[in-house]
């Protein structure tokens, strides 16, 4: 039941994405809230309704955006991927499992972003989007990434509190 | 003459005569020497009994200098709150007075105002939302403006809010008209948010400072829509047109409020378009 809160925190972090971190520029890039959202609640040990967190995300972010569907669909997914695929392997030190899904998650969306839309005709210069717009954005999400990480490991303690055992 | 009259007489004499020096003026020095000592022994004992009482009384001075300055400090805080929001209050009406302006002096047209709300959450595309839709009549297509010239135009369109299309995008393209070199060009937005024009003739002379305005070709804009001013032109022989790069006339990153030109219908030329295939 404590998994409702997906859709409020989700909601605030859409809000938060659009009107405020998308001001908080570093070049022309910035960070990307939901994916680091996501990739945290995904690390945590006990969290099993990561998926259902991304299709949310996906349906919320894709409502505000222009950005084709598909790409917010295939980028989150694959985040909680790694995010699934790194926590059962690299669970003694979840901050570098987190600074790893960020790093990859992060150039992947913005890879699939900047092939899909240039095959949809936006004409992009490769150079511009890495120096101003990919470089930036994954310095961005790296520094917040351990805030998040550490606001979503005290959401996963509360929607799936430790069972007492007598 | 006894001797107590005589002593009176003596003490007379002595004060007659000092009477007399200090009236021609003989005891200043002296006069002044004995002030300065009693102002001294007087300065002594006040400041120490001024010391004495602040220790006795400061305590309780304490005590209510620290509930006053709490008091004050809250008074403070609440000032500051309510000059920020009238500075804000400030802000927005010196905008809505330059797009009323604006709105008069371009009759023609009719505006509705909007706020920006948000922004598209990815840094690839140059998208804003704002808070009038369809219930407010806004159609897709109408274009967007400020008083400082042309923003983009509606994109998507629900009941209340629509997401407009920035001329900075790097999808965007609008036909212009540059009016000293009275020759028609294309503006392209980028990722970064610069705009540039291309596709203008070789044989045009463009100058930086060379005002753009909207040429309506295409039918996606109205004509004579301020854009921005020709900052530098690159012009290579082998090439077949020239291109410039745009300081836009509207502040991107400070938008707030926006009008939405909304007795203009964009006209799809789409079906007039001869195909490529034969």
């Amino acid at each position: 039941m404590r998994n409702l809160i997906a859709f409020p925190l989700i909601g605030l972090a859409v809000i938060l994405q659009s009107s405020v971190i998308s001001e908080v520029r570093l070049l022309s890039g910035y960070a990307d809230l939901l994916l680091l959202i996501l990739a945290a609640w995904a690390l945590q040990k006990r969290v099993e309704s990561s998926w259902h967190w991304a299709v949310v995300a996906c349906l919320a972010v894709g409502f505000v955006s222009s950005m084709p569907w598909f790409v917010l669909v295939v980028g989150y997914f694959v985040v909680v991927f790694m995010a699934r695929a790194l926590q059962k392997r690299v669970w003694q030190a979840p901050l570098l499992a987190m600074f790893s899904v960020v790093f990859l998650g992060t150039l992947f969306m913005h890879a699939l972003s900047f092939v899909v839309l240039q095959i949809l005709g936006t004409p992009f210069s490769i150079d511009e989007v890495i120096g101003l717009v990919t470089l930036p954005g994954l310095l961005l999400n790296m520094l917040f990434s351990i805030h998040i990480y550490a606001f979503m490991r005290d959401l996963a303690r509360w929607v799936y509190p430790f069972e007492e055992h007598e | 003459m006894n001797s107590r009259s005589l002593q009176t007489t003596i003490i007379f004499l002595i004060m007659g005569g000092i009477l007399a020096l200090a009236l021609g003026g003989y005891l200043g020095s002296a006069s002044r020497q004995f002030s300065d000592v009693l102002i001294e022994i007087q300065t002594w004992v006040s400041t120490r009994f001024l010391g004495f009482q602040d220790f006795v009384t400061a305590p309780r001075d304490i005590v209510s200098l620290r509930q006053r300055n709490a008091e004050l400090e809250t008074q403070v805080s609440q000032l500051q709150a309510q000059l920020i929001e009238m500075q804000q209050r400030v802000n927005e009406t010196e905008i809505l007075a330059a797009l009323v302006d604006f709105s008069r002096s371009n009759p023609e047209s009719t505006y509705k105002a909007a706020t920006v709300i948000g922004r598209d959450p990815s840094p690839f595309l140059h998208y804003i939302i704002i808070n009038r839709g369809s219930n407010d009549e806004i159609l897709r297509g109408m274009p967007v403006v400020t008083n400082q010239g042309l923003v983009g135009r509606i994109d998507a369109v629900i009941a209340d809010a629509a997401r407009v299309q920035l001329i900075t995008d790097p999808a965007s393209a609008v036909n212009v008209f540059l009016q000293k070199a009275d020759t028609s060009a294309i503006l392209f937005g980028s990722v970064t948010g610069d705009i540039s024009l291309d596709m203008i003739s070789q044989n045009a002379t463009v100058e930086p400072g060379d005002l753009i305005l909207t040429s309506g070709l295409g039918g996606g804009f109205p004509s004579d829509l301020i854009i921005g001013q020709v900052v530098t032109v690159r012009t290579l022989e082998f090439e077949l047109f020239q291109q410039a790069t745009i300081q836009p006339a509207v502040d991107f990153t400070r938008l707030q409020i926006v009008l939405v030109i909304t007795n203009f219908r964009p006209v799809d030329i789409s079906p007039l378009v001869p195909s490529t295939s034969p």
